[in-house]
């Protein structure tokens, strides 16, 4: 497994640019890591708009998508990167997991890693789920989101959609609005801009702020407009549904008139405003179909075209210990 | 049998003094010094510690071996049982099942099925042996339910254990909320969900004039009510474990569920608020809140494991880091781990005098020993301590003038 010296070893100063065995959030990732990961991911996005949008470094591996939490749109997505690399990709979803018939989350981990995987993508509800799985199997673990605790490849790409439209992060001010306390997008974002050197808003009713977000240095608006005002990027997260009836906010109407992105709301914002949402919408609940739509502001579907460039570049790099890549 | 311990040093909640002391069958003949019988096996204690054998105030599970190594003779048993011990049938039981190796007392379960809706039979649970009632691992939602359990327990004279977490506060809360649960994504509830059930039961005990006591007080301002409580005399004593005067919320990081306790491991200043309550008398208990848990229980994502560890063994040790730091004295410790929890519960024992029972530890007090969880007399090994270097050895335990456990 241990690769030959490389002629030209992929070094950053010195420094191995990605010594990392998994990847579970962006908390244990310095910021000239990010940086580097995202110039990987650039690589990519000319690939995949290609006609043929193939690359097959990723042949003869396996790679499993365990779901154990419902997703549509990111297990797409992973699907897709693993398959244009070339990989033997393969989905369990929570609802053909024996997590359903009492098997517990480490038997089953056990079990996908008997089958000799050359990479785990997995998502769970339990924040630290997945760094429990990391700790019991063989292969790179990728972390697809852990209840309310990090999402990297979410931020990851948000990141690079701000970096291409914006030609940088650093000195910007990023207003994220919404349901932060339940929110692991939040989270991974919070660290990922904070440490690039962007300005990081948190913009909610209080009943949805995390507690100490001073401490992770982000600023707190409890008035949207206010929390708008000169903002660079705006980052609206989904207000599940369960949360919508009295639970944290009145209603779905009284959400979102006060903390609806509205074309009104957005004047508060540069002129060049960036809008991003990680998906799916409600729309008319924290986002105004008019500011959705918008394409000279909108970032949506961008982000999720950077969602499978920032995909393929982590299984690449994850990877290449695996392959022999020299340098790794 | 008896027994002449020689060269001791003889310490419980008010002695620490070199002498003598005899055990005669059942119970101590003198303590000091007095008249040896020709028959009398000596035991030359060398210098070292001989004390009442701890009682804890407050286990999951009545776990012969591993109390013995930690020198405990008697355990007060909460009535988390499966099923909860609320009828008598079941409080005689658990009296009798790990009999002749400890004095187990249960507490009575304070509603049926601890379910914090109907008063269980507390009176003929008392009858059966309860050594008093407690609301379990969770506290009674319902203030008017509390009410009057606290006016019905009053009638018995028995005290009333309250958890002290404002349940709806708490939800399904697995942390205390702060910078640190913010960081780790875990589901967090305010430490002052404590201060507010402590308030809420204060209030209602004083209201009913009934002995209440907290099993576990964990932050500050709930420390804060209850020395201002007992102040203008209220019959209330509270209680914590060494989790939580040893440890705050970092331990937990890396999401390491042996570290998951309830109410959850709390912030650094709410720790240190621990130990000033426990060098200034606040903090009457220190108990193991022994619950063994199983692999299936704990090798899980954080929130979804259960809490609780294994601690009995780990008691006395644990709580002499106390004595070291010069915050309590050993006369001082051995009331919080044995003469205390007698008194509250009404329990012989706990002190050296004549007449008590003959349940009795020797201590190499100065012993350096590492805490290891596979080797553990305990059922099970979910200790947060795991490889940590400590002090203060029990070297022998005696029940009942036997030696049950020897080192």
């Amino acid at each position: 497994m241990t690769a030959p010296p490389a002629a030209t070893p992929p070094h950053l100063s010195g420094h191995h640019p990605f010594p990392h065995h998994h990847l579970l959030g962006i908390g244990e990732l310095h910021p000239h890591e990010i940086a580097w990961l995202l110039d990987e991911a650039e690589g990519w996005i000319a690939v995949n708009r290609a006609r043929r949008k193939h690359d097959d470094r990723l042949a003869g591996l396996t790679l499993i998508n365990a779901f154990f939490e419902n997703s549509t749109r990111t297990l797409l997505s992973f699907e897709i990167a693993g398959k244009r690399l070339g990989a033997d990709v393969v989905n369990m979803g929570v609802g053909s997991s024996s997590v359903k018939k009492g098997e517990t989350l480490l038997d089953t981990a056990l079990t996908l890693n008997a089958m000799h995987p050359d990479m785990l993508v997995i998502r769970h509800a339990s924040s630290g789920a997945v760094q429990l799985i990391a700790e019991k199997v063989d292969c790179p673990v990728l972390n697809a989101g852990d209840g309310r605790h990090e999402h990297p490849t979410q931020a990851l790409l948000d990141a690079l959609t701000i970096r291409r439209r914006k030609s940088g992060i650093d000195g910007l001010t990023v207003a994220i609005c919404g349901d932060i306390l339940h929110s692991r997008v939040a989270r991974s974002n919070f660290q990922l801009l904070g440490s690039m050197g962007a300005k990081v808003r948190a913009v909610a009713p209080p009943t949805l702020l995390a507690s100490d977000l001073d401490r992770l240095g982000v600023e707190t608006f409890t008035d949207m407009d206010a929390g708008l005002d000169g903002a660079d990027v705006v980052m609206m997260l989904r207000l599940q549904r369960e949360r919508m009836s009295g639970g944290y906010v009145p209603s779905p109407r009284e959400y979102f008139h006060y903390y609806g992105l509205t074309r009104a709301r957005l004047a508060a914002c540069k002129p060049d405003v960036l809008v991003m949402h990680p998906g799916p919408m409600n729309r008319g609940v924290e986002i105004d179909s008019a500011v959705a739509d918008d394409i000279t502001r909108s970032g949506v579907t961008e982000q999720v075209e950077m969602g499978v460039a920032v995909r393929m570049a982590c299984l690449d790099v994850l990877t290449r210990s695996r392959r022999g890549v020299a340098g790794w | 049998m008896v027994i002449h311990f020689t060269n001791a040093r003889l310490v419980d909640a008010t002695r620490d003094a070199p002498g003598a002391l005899l055990i005669v069958d059942r119970q101590i003949a003198w303590v000091g010094a007095g008249e040896v019988p020709s028959h009398a096996c000596t035991v030359d204690c060398g210098g070292r510690m001989l004390a009442p054998a701890l009682i804890d105030g407050g286990v999951f599970s009545a776990d012969a071996p591993a109390c013995l190594a930690g020198g405990i003779a008697s355990v007060v048993l909460m009535p988390d049982g499966s099923p909860p011990l609320d009828e008598p049938a079941l409080i005689e039981f658990a009296r009798a099942h790990v009999k002749p190796h400890i004095w187990v007392h249960p507490l009575a379960a304070a509603t049926r099925a601890l379910a914090g809706a109907e008063l269980a039979e507390i009176g003929l649970c008392k009858a059966a042996g309860a050594v008093g009632v407690a609301t379990g691992r969770t506290a009674i939602a319902d203030a008017g339910v509390m009410f009057r359990l606290l006016q019905y327990a009053s009638a018995f004279d028995m005290v009333v254990v309250s958890h002290a977490e404002n349940a709806s506060l708490v939800g399904d809360a697995v942390a205390t909320e702060g910078e640190f649960a913010t960081r780790m994504g875990l589901p967090a509830a305010p430490a002052f969900a404590e201060a507010m059930a402590v308030a809420r039961d204060l209030r209602l005990a004083e209201a009913a004039g009934a002995r209440l006591h907290f099993r576990q007080v964990t932050t500050a301002e709930s420390l804060d009510l209850i020395r201002t409580a007992k102040a203008r005399g209220q019959r209330v004593t509270c209680g914590v474990t060494p989790a939580h005067f040893l440890l705050n919320e970092q331990a937990v990081s890396g999401y390491r569920t042996f570290a998951r306790v309830s109410p959850p491991l709390r912030h650094e200043d709410d720790r240190k608020a621990v130990i000033e309550a426990l060098a200034d008398g606040t903090i009457d208990v220190i108990a193991s809140g022994h619950d063994p848990r199983s692999q299936e229980d704990k090798r899980l994502p954080f929130a979804d494991a259960e809490p609780g560890m294994v601690g009995a063994e780990t008691l006395l040790a644990l709580s002499a880091t106390l004595v070291r730091d010069e915050r309590v004295s050993w006369c001082g410790l051995l009331a919080m781990l044995a003469a205390n929890p007698a008194r509250i519960f009404g329990l012989p024992g706990g002190r050296l005098d004549a007449g008590a029972p003959a349940d009795l530890i020797m201590v190499d007090a100065g012993a350096p020993w590492r805490i290891d969880a596979d080797r553990l007399q305990a059922t099970a090994g979910n200790t947060p301590f795991d490889g940590l270097p400590t002090q203060g050895r029990v070297l022998m335990t005696i029940k009942g003038g036997e030696v049950l456990w020897e080192l």
